[in-house]
């Protein structure tokens, strides 16, 4: 019966392990999850690690260091599927704001010692340098959404993780929109859903941690995030915090800052 | 035409006699609804808005409180008297609680031998909610009705919203304080009560020198009977009270913030489908959906198979959608409406157009909330009289 468990793996590039922990946050759901895969390698779980091939990667984090290519290329060789996780694997996370800046001096003014910093000068999301099968969003992934997407590849189906704005979350919800309702500053009309509106339902605006929703249009938000009192450097900022590598957050953050 | 929903028919009540409630006697019309097997679920101030939700008390609704509406703005403002229904185009529609923003279609199970069984949601696995509407403003109470249309008023009764809109009980509160952004009056939902309003009780609140006073009449047999209901402290009507609610209403429908001309709407869409006015109107949407969801008559929904670890074990369930999510046209290959004008062209055209050729009346009921809660303010009422000029224009044009 074991034998026949499809092989997870569970992979770590540059990130802070917030994916990851989401996944071990999965309490009541771990075990039977455990019952239905071997888990062959998920280092922050366990330090028992198997060998490849594995059914299902499940990868965290951006390619920021030469050794992260190599890595990321076997690990695609040794997966029959490979889903990347959180905003870091997706869109470069947070990591990815040194990609529009002089690496070397930001490099030289954050560590004492930089010289013994070997990365290379941007952080980059898995699928631009090898293919990958499903990317899911957030800074972290929400628990539903992962335990959608595992369970939608261990059934040969196509995971339920829709691609439209925050905005649905809220009216699902039924949390009072706070740009309309406040005059709070969000970006959730431009921003995937999958948190369901975590940020709106205690008040706050959308920091846009998910990434960008299908065909999001930026341009059409910049008057209002203004109107909204956010200065056009901090509309800039605001785009590049999560998912700064994300194409259309990136060219929101140009179009502002210009 | 009536759908068969069990829904209160338009027949008035034996005793259709208005009867007089005092404001602070709320709680008893709560009481006796409560008794009776309803969940009352009515207006309430949290968050900065003027929700609906499930309420324990009448001392839970939004006693004073009053709405500043703006294409993309509201505020709550305090008023100098105590009127409760005073307000207009909250956050949510009394779809909410009807039409659920998701609900289980069926469950799957397969067992050892592979063999499949289906169960159907059932009254035990999904038991009706009986809510009492508390408050149902005039271009609601017509918002209801078009969803009737289109949920129960088919070939097709919709197994979530028709068990639900049978148990209803329907307050309607005629509307005394239209918000800047309302325009029933130009689309003839409101804001009076018509004599035959599709409702259980229909209500007059009325604010004064005297104080805060409802009429309340009943327009079905179920509300006649709350009526008799001897715990109610119900009186008759002060001799001008009669007077005062149709004053209230007349100045109501003279303060509209809105206007739509609603004549030969439909043909004016269905003429302007390449005018450059979608264009623009595109530039500026977001595509966030918000207008879709926050209209008490859009009714659409999509579908969302789950499975569990297993696999042994799958549900159906279905939720809101909206014609904004490239989703919702995708067929075999991909997305029919991939640019944001085809988008907004769907919902207006929808909406003010071809609604009229599926369910015989248009998709609006001129509530304001479409253009409230737009984030960057778009006003149907503003493009579609955009596109009435350039229907004109192009039938003086030269052909
Ligand atoms: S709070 Fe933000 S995400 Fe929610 S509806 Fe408003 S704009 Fe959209
Ligand atoms: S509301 Fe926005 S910033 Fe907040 S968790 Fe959701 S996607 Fe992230
Ligand atoms: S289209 Fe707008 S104004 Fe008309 S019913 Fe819908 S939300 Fe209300
Ligand atoms: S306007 Fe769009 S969301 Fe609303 S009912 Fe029509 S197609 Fe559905
Ligand atoms: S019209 Fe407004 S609410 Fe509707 S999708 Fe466009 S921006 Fe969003």
């Amino acid at each position: 019966m074991s034998a026949s468990r499809p092989r997870l793996a569970v992979w770590k590039f540059s990130s802070c392990d917030g994916c990851q922990l989401t996944l071990l946050d999965c309490e009541e759901d771990l075990l039977p999850l455990a019952d239905q895969v071997e888990i062959a390698y998920f280092l922050e779980a366990s330090r028992d690690t198997g060998p490849g091939p594995y059914d299902l990667s499940l990868v965290e984090g951006s390619i920021a260091t030469r050794t992260d290519i190599e890595r990321i290329r076997e690990i695609r060789a040794q997966s029959r599927v490979l889903v990347t996780i959180g905003a870091c694997a997706t869109a470069g996370g947070v990591q990815a704001l040194r990609n529009a800046r002089d690496f070397d001096k930001l490099r030289s003014v954050v560590y004492a010692r930089p010289e013994y910093i070997d990365a290379l000068a941007t952080s980059t999301p898995i699928a631009q340098h090898v293919p990958v099968d499903f990317e899911l969003r957030g800074c972290p992934v929400d628990k539903r959404q992962l335990l959608e997407v595992v369970t939608a590849f261990l059934a040969g189906r196509k995971p339920d993780v829709p691609d439209h704005s925050v905005c649905f979350e809220c009216k699902r919800r039924g949390v009072t929109c706070v740009t309309v309702a406040h005059g709070t500053p969000c970006l959730g009309p431009v921003t995937q859903a999958g948190c369901g509106a975590l940020c709106p339902a205690f008040g706050r605006g959308c920091f846009g941690c998910f990434g960008p929703k299908a065909d999001p249009n930026t341009r059409a938000l910049l008057p209002l995030l203004r109107a909204d009192g956010v200065a056009d450097e901090d509309v800039a900022r605001l785009y590049r915090t999560f998912n700064a590598e994300a194409p259309a957050f990136a060219e929101a953050a140009e179009e502002a800052g210009r | 035409m009536a759908p068969d929903t069990g829904a209160p028919q338009s027949a008035p009540a034996a005793d259709a006699r208005p009867r007089e409630l005092a404001q602070e006697d709320l709680q008893a019309l709560f009481d006796v609804l409560t008794t009776r097997g309803w969940t009352v679920v009515g207006p309430t101030e949290r968050d900065g808005a003027v929700v609906l939700a499930q309420l324990d008390s009448a001392a839970e609704l939004p006693y004073g409180v009053g709405v500043a509406l703006a294409p993309g703005g509201y505020r709550l403002r305090r008023r100098q008297d105590r009127a409760a229904f005073a307000h207009s185009a909250g956050p949510q529609s009394w779809k909410t609680f009807l039409h659920p923003e998701r609900a289980r279609m069926w469950q799957a199970d397969r067992d050892e031998e592979g063999a499949v069984t289906f169960t159907p949601e059932t009254e035990e696995t999904a038991p009706t909610p009986r809510y009492a509407l508390f408050g149902v403003h005039p271009c609601d109470l017509a918002a209801i009705a078009r969803q009737d249309r289109v949920l129960v008023g088919g070939a097709f009764r919709d197994p979530v919203y028709a068990p639900r809109r049978e148990a209803a009980f329907v307050v309607a509160v005629a509307c005394g304080e239209p918000g800047e952004l309302c325009f029933c009056a130009s689309v003839g939902t409101g804001p009076g009560l018509r004599e035959d309003a599709p409702c259980d009780l229909a209500v007059h609140e009325i604010a004064d020198r005297d104080g805060v006073r409802l009429l309340i009449s009943a327009h079905s047999p179920r509300g006649a009977e709350v009526l008799a209901d001897p715990a109610l402290p119900l009186h008759e009507p002060h001799p001008e009270l009669g007077e005062r609610a149709r004053c209230q209403t007349e100045a109501a429908e003279q303060r509209m913030g809105r206007e739509l001309e609603a004549e030969g709407l439909r043909d004016v869409l269905a003429e302007t489908l390449d005018s450059p006015v979608w264009d623009e109107v595109a530039s500026r949407c977001l595509t966030c959906g918000n207008c879709t969801l926050v209209c008490p008559t859009c009714f659409c929904t999509t579908t969302e198979d789950t499975t569990d670890l297993t696999g042994d074990h799958a549900e159906r369930w279905r939720r809101w959608d909206s014609c904004f999510d490239l989703d919702f046209s995708y067929v075999h290959g991909g997305s029919v409406r991939t640019s944001g004008k085809s988008r907004y062209r769907q919902w207006l055209t929808h909406k003010l157009g071809t609604w009229h050729d599926q369910f015989g009346s248009s998709g609006c009921v001129g509530c304001g909330r479409c253009i409230v809660w737009c984030p960057v303010g778009i006003d149907l009422t503003v493009e579609a009289a955009r596109l009435r000029g350039e229907a004109g224009a192009s039938e003086e044009g030269p052909s």
